[in-house]
C-alpha cells in the first residue's frame, strides 16, 4: 500500500468575476496530477517557479482545498475534519524557517503545541519527548527558552523539522527546506533529514528547484512544468537519460563545474500565460521537437522504458 | 522590558511627557490624603476669587467653589473616563479587526463595510447622536466616545492581521492541531498587541479631549460633578471678566493631552521594530570614511581593491564585515568572489562606490583604485559621476531595484541622461537599443512596460541593461542569478559572458555557487568571515583547492550527476564578525587546525596568481 496516493489532483484559483461579461475560467495552478509515494521512499518534486509545486504541497497537507481529484494517505482518503487526527499522518516543513516560527513564542511553546494538541501529552511526558526530538536533530535543550530571532537559518530550520517530528507523522512534506540556507549548512540539514528518515521510517515528499539537491536525496523524481507532471523517473537516471525535452532543458541548464557555459535555449523563453493557457502541450512554445500535434493535443503520461514515465508526443530516445 | 524603557527615555520629549503625566497621575491618586476642600461646597460670597488668594491657591469659580479642589477631582474623572474609553474602544475594535483580518473573504467584507458606514458619519455628530439617544451623563459620554473610536482600531488591527494571517507560522499552528480561537488568541494576539498599545497610546489624549468636548456641551458630567470639560463650560460666561476660571482647566487639558501624546509617540518609536533599528536616521550619500594607518599604493589594474576594511558600528558592537580584502580586475576579465552569507562579499562590493549605508557602515582602512584614482574618501560629486558611468552594479533582486511606478524605458533614459546631456528622444532610442542588446524580444513595445509586467528573467535583463546604460568599464554583479530559475540563469550567464567579450567589460561576479563561477569566471577569490582565504585561476582553485575551507565547501555542494549520497557537511557555523577568533577564522571548524592556527595573523601567501591563507594548506601554491 503506498504511503501517499494522489489521483487527478488539481487546483484552480478562481478569478474575481468582472463587473460586466461572463466569469473568467480561473488560474489553473495545478492541472490534474497523479502519482504515488511508497512507504519509506523519498519522492523528489522539481520544477521552476510558478510550476505549482508549493500549491501541490499545501493541498497534500490540507492547507488548501483541492478543486478536483483525491488524496489518499495510507490507503484512506484525506480527511482534514479532525485536525488532531490529520496532523499525525502528514506534516510540513516550510521553506523559510524564520517566518514559520512565531516571533513572540519561545521554542518550547512552539514545540509543545503539536504534543499538546495532537497527542494530548501531559507536562512531564512533553518535556521528555521534546528532549528526545531535540537530541535527534542535534539541538541543545537550552535553546528551548529562547525566541526564534536568536537562531541562525540552519538552527531555525532544524527547529522546524523538530516541530514536524513532534507530531510523529508517517509522511513529511518538505517544501524547499534548504533553499534559504548556505551551502555548508544545507549539507548539514540534508544529512540530518536522511538520518531521521532511516531512524524513524519516514516517507518524504521533497520539493525543490535545485536539481543537484533533489538528485542527491531522492529515490524517484517528479518533474513539474506549468502545473502538470511532465516526467517521473528514478533519481539516478532521470537527468542523465531524460525522455521529456523539458527535463533535458533543466538538466542542461544547471551550472556544473567543468561544463562550458551554454545557453541551451534561445527562443521563446517565457512561460505560458497562466490566465490564457495554450491548447496542447504547455511546453510546445519552447520545445525544439514540437509539431502541430503538440499544439493541439495535450500528451498523457506514458510509460517509457522501465520505471520512467513522460508526457510527450515526441520523447527523446532512451 | 528594560531595553524598551531605555529606548523610550532616550527620547527626551517622551521622557518629559512621562514626567508631566506621572506628576498629574500621582496628584490625582493622592487626592484623599491632600488637604482639599469639598469641590462641590458653594460659597457665593467668595465667588470669582483670584488665584493665590487666602485659602484658595487657584481662586474660586462662579459659585465660590475652590478651583484647585475642583481641578484635581475633575482631572481624575477626565483621565479615568478617557482611559476607560480607550480601553473599551481598543478591546472591541481590535477584536473586530482580528476576526475580520484572520477569516478574510466574506466575513471580512461584511464587517469592514459596517465599520466603513460607522466612519462615514461625522465624528462629533455620531457622538452627539449616541448621547442624544442614551441621554446625557458621563457614562453615556464614555460609551459614545468609545463607540466612535472603534472603527479606528478595527481598521488598524485588521491591516496588521491580514499581513500576519498569511505568514507561515499560522499554517504551522494549524498543522499542529490548533483551532481558530486558539490561533487567534495564542498566535495572532501576541503579535498585534504592540500595535494595539501603540494605537492606544496615541489616541488616549484625543479621547480625553472628546469627553471634555461632550461635557463642555453639557452632555457629559452633570452638575455639580466636576470634570475638565464641564469646568470649561461653566466658566465660559465669565471668560472675559474672570479669565482664570477658564485658564486653569484649559492648562490642565493642554498638559494632559500634550504629555500623553509625547509619551505615545515615544512608545510608538520604541516599540516599532522598523524604527528601533534606527531606520529613521537617513543614510548618508556615501559611506563614512575614517581611515587610519597607511593608504596602500595604487596599482596599474583597472579596478584594484587594496586591503579594504569596512566595519559596522552598532551600539557598542563593532562588526568587522570586511577585514582587509585585496582584489583586482583587468579589462575583459571576470573575477568571481565566492562565499557564504556573512562572509563580507557584498559589503566589499558596495564599499567600492561608497554604497554601504552609513550609519552604521564605516570604511576604516585601505583603498579602492579605479584607473589609479582612489575612490575611498573621494568627494561625493566624484563618486556620483563614477557611479553607473565607470562602475555599475547589478543586484540580486531586480524587482526591488527597479522603481515600480516608472516604465522601464523612463528609468533607463533617466540613467543615461544623468550622465550624458542628450535629448529625451535620443535617450529613449538608446534605451530601446539597450533592451535589444540584452536580447529582450519586442524591445520597442516592452520599453513601455512597468517592472511588475515582466518576468523575473526579463527584469534581470533590464537590470543588466541599466548597468550597461552608460558603458561602464567595470560591472559588479552581486548574486545576479540567485533569484532566477535554472533555465533563465543559464541565459543570463551566457549574456553576461558575451557582453564582456564583446565590450571588454571587467566583471566582478559575487555568488555562492561553484557551478556558476566555474562556467563564467577566469579567476576566483574565496571569502570567509570577511577575508580572502584563497584565490587563483578558477580551474586551479576548483580542481585542487588549497584551503581546507574551500575543499570542504566544494565537497558539501551536491553536484548534478553525482547520484544519491551522503554529503560531507562542515560542522558548526561561521564565526560572528563581531567576535572573530584570533588566528584563522576557520580553525574552530577545521579538522587540520593546530595550536599555531589559533594565534596570530596568518598571511595570504603563494606564487601569483595563486594564494592561500593557511599554515597547513592542502596543496602547496
Amino acid at each position: 500500500m503506498p504511503a501517499l496516493k494522489v489521483d487527478g489532483l488539481a487546483k484552480t484559483f478562481p478569478l474575481k468575476k468582472p463587473l460586466f461579461g461572463p466569469a473568467r475560467p480561473g488560474v489553473r495552478a495545478v492541472r490534474p496530477v497523479s502519482f504515488q509515494v511508497e512507504t519509506g521512499e523519498t519522492l523528489g518534486v522539481v520544477g521552476e517557479s510558478g510550476c505549482g509545486k508549493s500549491t501541490l504541497a499545501r493541498m497534500l497537507v490540507g492547507l488548501l482545498e483541492p478543486s478536483e481529484g483525491t488524496i489518499e494517505i495510507a490507503g484512506k482518503a484525506q480527511d482534514t475534519a479532525d485536525p488532531a487526527a490529520f496532523g499525525k499522518l502528514i506534516q510540513y516543513v516550510f521553506q523559510d524557517p524564520n517566518s514559520s516560527l512565531n516571533p513572540r513564542k519561545t521554542i518550547r511553546q512552539v514545540m509543545e503545541a503539536p504534543l499538546k494538541r495532537l497527542h494530548a501529552m501531559s507536562g512531564p511526558d512533553r518535556d521528555r519527548r521534546i528532549s528526545e526530538i531535540f537530541a535527534s536533530v542535534n539541538l541543545r535543550d537550552e535553546f528551548l527558552g529562547r525566541y526564534p530571532h536568536e537562531f541562525s537559518g540552519g538552527q531555525a530550520q532544524r527547529i522546524g523539522i523538530a516541530r514536524a517530528l513532534a507530531a510523529d507523522p508517517r509522511i513529511i512534506v518538505l517544501d524547499e527546506p534548504v533553499s534559504a540556507l548556505d551551502v555548508s549548512v544545507q549539507a548539514q540539514v540534508l544529512n540530518l533529514l536522511a538520518d531521521l528518515k532511516s531512524r524513524f521510517g519516514l516517507t518524504y515528499l521533497f520539493i525543490t528547484h535545485d536539481l543537484a539537491v533533489v538528485e542527491a536525496v531522492s529515490d524517484r523524481i517528479v518533474v513539474l512544468y506549468f502545473g502538470a507532471v511532465v516526467e517521473i523517473g528514478k533519481a539516478e537516471s532521470i537527468f542523465a537519460n531524460p525522455r521529456h525535452p523539458y527535463t533535458k532543458l533543466l538538466a542542461d541548464s544547471a551550472p556544473v563545474v567543468g561544463r562550458p557555459l551554454t545557453a541551451p535555449e534561445q527562443k521563446g523563453t517565457e512561460l505560458p500565460d497562466p490566465l490564457n493557457p495554450p491548447p496542447g502541450c504547455a511546453f510546445a512554445g519552447r520545445c525544439p521537437r514540437a509539431t502541430d500535434l503538440c499544439r493541439v493535443q495535450d500528451p498523457d503520461l506514458k510509460p517509457m522504458g522501465e520505471d520512467q514515465l513522460a508526457a510527450c508526443h515526441h520523447p527523446l530516445e532512451g | 522590558m528594560s531595553a524598551f524603557l531605555r529606548l523610550l527615555f532616550r527620547n527626551r520629549l517622551a521622557a518629559l511627557g512621562a514626567v508631566v503625566l506621572a506628576v498629574i497621575v500621582i496628584l490625582v491618586l493622592i487626592i484623599p490624603v491632600l488637604p482639599l476642600q469639598n469641590p462641590d461646597a458653594t460659597a457665593t460670597a467668595n465667588r470669582f476669587q483670584k488665584p493665590f488668594s487666602a485659602g484658595h491657591p487657584l481662586g474660586t469659580d462662579h459659585l465660590g467653589r475652590d478651583l484647585l479642589s475642583r481641578l484635581l477631582h475633575g482631572t481624575r474623572l477626565s483621565l479615568a473616563v478617557g482611559i476607560a474609553a480607550a480601553i473599551i474602544a481598543a478591546t472591541i475594535g481590535s477584536a473586530i479587526g482580528i476576526v475580520a483580518g484572520y477569516f478574510g473573504g466574506r466575513t471580512d467584507n461584511v464587517i469592514m463595510r459596517l465599520v466603513d458606514m460607522l466612519m462615514a458619519f461625522p465624528y462629533i455628530l455620531l457622538a452627539l447622536a449616541i448621547v442624544a439617544a442614551l441621554g446625557p451623563g458621563l457614562m453615556n459620554a464614555l460609551i459614545a466616545v468609545a463607540a466612535v473610536n472603534v472603527p479606528f482600531f478595527a481598521r488598524n488591527i485588521r491591516g496588521i492581521t491580514v499581513g500576519l494571517a498569511g505568514r507561515e507560522f499560522i499554517d504551522a499552528a494549524r498543522l499542529a492541531g490548533m483551532g481558530h480561537t486558539r490561533i487567534i488568541l495564542t498566535e495572532l494576539l501576541p503579535n498585534v498587541l504592540p500595535v494595539i498599545v501603540i494605537a492606544m497610546s496615541t489616541t488616549v489624549g484625543w479621547m480625553i479631549l472628546e469627553t471634555a468636548g461632550l461635557s463642555f456641551l453639557g452632555l457629559g458630567s452633570q452638575p455639580p460633578q466636576a470634570d475638565l470639560g464641564s469646568m470649561l463650560g461653566e466658566a465660559r460666561s465669565a471668560m472675559i471678566s474672570h479669565p482664570h476660571t477658564s485658564i486653569v482647566p484649559g492648562i490642565m487639558i493642554f498638559l494632559i493631552v500634550m504629555s500623553i501624546n509625547l509619551l505615545g509617540d515615544g512608545v510608538r518609536d520604541a516599540l516599532d521594530p522598523r524604527l528601533r533599528s534606527g531606520a529613521l536616521s537617513r543614510p548618508r550619500a556615501t559611506t563614512l570614511v575614517r581611515r587610519s594607518g597607511d593608504i596602500p599604493a595604487p596599482t596599474d589594474d583597472l579596478l584594484a581593491i587594496r586591503d579594504l576594511q569596512t566595519q559596522f558600528h552598532v551600539g557598542r558592537h563593532i562588526y568587522r564585515a570586511v577585514g582587509g580584502v585585496s582584489l583586482a580586475v583587468r579589462p575583459g576579465e571576470c573575477l568571481g568572489v565566492i562565499g557564504e552569507s556573512g562572509s563580507g562579499k557584498s559589503v566589499t562590493a558596495l564599499s567600492v562606490m561608497g554604497l554601504v549605508a552609513s550609519p552604521p557602515g564605516v570604511i576604516t582602512g585601505g583603498a579602492v583604485y579605479f584607473r589609479g584614482q582612489d575612490l575611498i574618501g573621494a568627494p561625493y560629486e566624484t563618486l556620483r559621476q563614477k557611479r553607473g558611468d565607470s562602475v555599475a552594479y547589478i543586484f540580486q533582486d531586480p524587482l526591488s531595484t527597479l522603481h515600480p511606478l516608472y516604465r522601464i524605458g523612463q528609468q533607463l533614459a533617466e540613467a543615461i541622461r544623468s550622465h550624458h546631456g542628450i535629448s529625451r528622444a535620443e535617450a529613449h532610442r538608446r534605451a530601446v537599443q539597450l533592451l535589444k542588446d540584452v536580447r529582450i524580444p519586442n524591445a520597442e513595445s516592452r520599453v513601455n512596460d512597468y517592472p511588475h509586467e515582466m518576468s523575473g528573467g526579463m527584469r534581470q535583463r533590464v537590470g543588466i541593461a541599466m548597468a550597461l546604460a552608460n558603458e561602464p568599464d567595470v560591472i559588479i554583479a552581486d548574486e545576479p542569478t540567485t533569484a532566477l530559475d535554472v533555465t533563465v540563469q543559464a541565459q543570463i550567464l551566457s549574456l553576461l559572458d558575451d557582453l564582456r567579450r564583446e565590450r571588454g567589460l571587467a566583471i566582478v561576479f559575487i555568488t555562492h555557487d561553484f557551478g556558476v563561477v566555474a562556467q563564467l569566471c577566469d579567476r576566483v577569490a574565496v571569502m570567509y568571515a570577511g577575508r580572502i582565504v584563497e584565490e587563483g585561476p578558477t580551474a586551479a582553485v576548483l580542481d585542487a583547492p588549497a584551503h581546507p575551507y574551500t575543499r570542504r565547501l566544494i565537497a558539501c555542494v551536491p553536484e548534478l550527476g553525482g547520484g544519491r549520497r551522503e554529503l560531507a557537511a562542515i560542522p558548526g557555523l561561521p564565526p560572528m564578525v563581531d567576535a572573530l577568533p584570533p588566528g584563522c577564522a576557520f580553525a574552530p571548524r577545521c579538522d587540520k587546525a593546530q595550536d599555531s592556527c589559533r594565534s596570530g595573523e596568518i598571511a595570504l601567501t603563494g606564487t601569483a596568481p595563486r594564494a592561500v591563507r593557511c599554515l597547513y594548506p592542502e596543496e602547496a601554491v
